[in-house]
């Protein structure tokens, strides 16, 4: 990775971490949803400053460049991140349904 | 008329008749009405989330109304008549749809085999008695699919998967109740479900008329999802242990 490289990744995976942890702290996030975002930011810089860690895994999956390793590793985590919230809405969806019954069964029994 | 008393006077108190119900003014006194003819049950309205006078007519039709407050879609809205049902005590349920296409004098030849304890769950079936109801290709295409997977998967003849006109004891209410009740498009996967859950159920010939003027649960692009839903629901039932009551 160029010089110019690693400080546009640096400054994103650092921007993600501290504007996610004040997130956290002004509780507009919760850390629940909080944790794989921070992983993000986080994985960046790591990945950035240790550099032979992500010559391995470029070599581990067999990318030519370096900078598709940490693309890639973003790529992942976003997967992930909105599978988590696949199943969060999922359940909500549940849990709405049932408040929704339960207040017409309710209704129903005060007539 | 009212055989079904007649052969079974105790049953009035344990059987329930819930129909699930969505913007249906114009079509669900009549509904109720004529379902009054054939039983004197009590009538369960669930309006799912209905914007028009659904609730009011339903109402002084002489049927108890279920009001959720915002639609959920068919199967929760069914769901939520079955939970009702169970609350209440009943013992015996028929389901039918709000529209008028089931025909309320099959009630009793539906109810009759579940009342003998002969089966957990009668489904009745426009296709066994090549009555005068005709469907559009695509749909008949789908239900000869899905009829073919029940029939492998269960063992048993199933001609029409789809139809919402059932009669069923506490054990199937139970289970209609629970978290394992696909919520959206109850269809051939429940019939699979009762099956592997050891509930026995057997088909029952009705009639049914087309309603004009209303468009099918099953119209634009939603047969696709339909189908998808349908074969995944399936064949996730499958990788899921017999026993395992909650999804």
């Amino acid at each position: 990775m160029t010089f110019h490289q690693r400080i546009f990744a640096l400054i994103i995976g650092v921007g993600i971490f501290i504007m996610i942890l004040e997130m956290v702290r002004r509780r507009k996030l919760e850390e629940e949803y909080s944790f794989l975002w921070l992983i993000i930011g986080l994985g960046t810089v790591v990945l950035v400053l240790w550099q032979d860690l992500l010559e391995w895994l470029t070599h581990l999956i067999g990318a030519v460049a370096q900078t598709t390793t940490i693309f890639i590793f973003g790529f992942v985590i976003i997967v992930l991140i909105n599978l988590h919230f696949s199943v969060k809405i999922t359940k909500l969806s549940k849990q709405v349904k049932e408040l929704a019954q339960q207040i017409a069964i309710l209704k129903i029994g005060e007539k | 008329m009212k055989t079904i008393e007649r052969s079974n006077r105790e049953l009035i108190d344990n059987l329930t008749v819930i129909i699930p119900a969505y913007n249906e003014a114009e079509r669900i006194a009549s509904t109720v009405t004529g379902i009054k003819k054939f039983t004197d049950a009590d009538i369960i309205v669930v309006s799912d989330g209905s914007i028009d006078n659904t609730i009011n007519e339903a109402r002084q039709a002489g049927a108890s109304v279920l009001e959720l407050p915002f639609n959920l879609g068919y199967g929760a809205a069914l769901q939520t008549g079955y939970k009702y049902a169970l609350k209440k005590g009943y013992r015996f349920a028929v389901q039918m749809d709000a529209d008028g296409q089931h025909n309320p004098s099959a009630i009793q030849s539906l109810i009759k085999p579940v009342l003998n304890n002969e089966v957990d769950i009668a489904l009745g079936s426009r296709f066994l008695d090549r009555g005068n109801y005709r469907t559009p290709v695509i749909r008949r295409i789908g239900i000869f699919f899905f009829s073919f997977i029940t029939r492998v998967l269960t063992g048993k003849k199933v001609t029409d998967p789809t139809s919402g006109f059932q009669a069923l004891n506490r054990k199937v209410m139970e289970f209609y109740a629970s978290d394992a009740y696909p919520v959206d498009y109850p269809d051939a996967d429940v019939i699979i479900m009762l099956y592997r859950k050891g509930l026995k159920f057997k088909e029952v010939p009705v009639t049914m008329k087309r309603v004009v003027g209303k468009l099918s649960m099953h119209s634009g692009f939603k047969p696709f999802y339909y189908i998808f839903k349908m074969l995944l629901s399936i064949f996730v039932t499958l990788l899921r242990s017999r026993r395992e009551g909650r999804a």
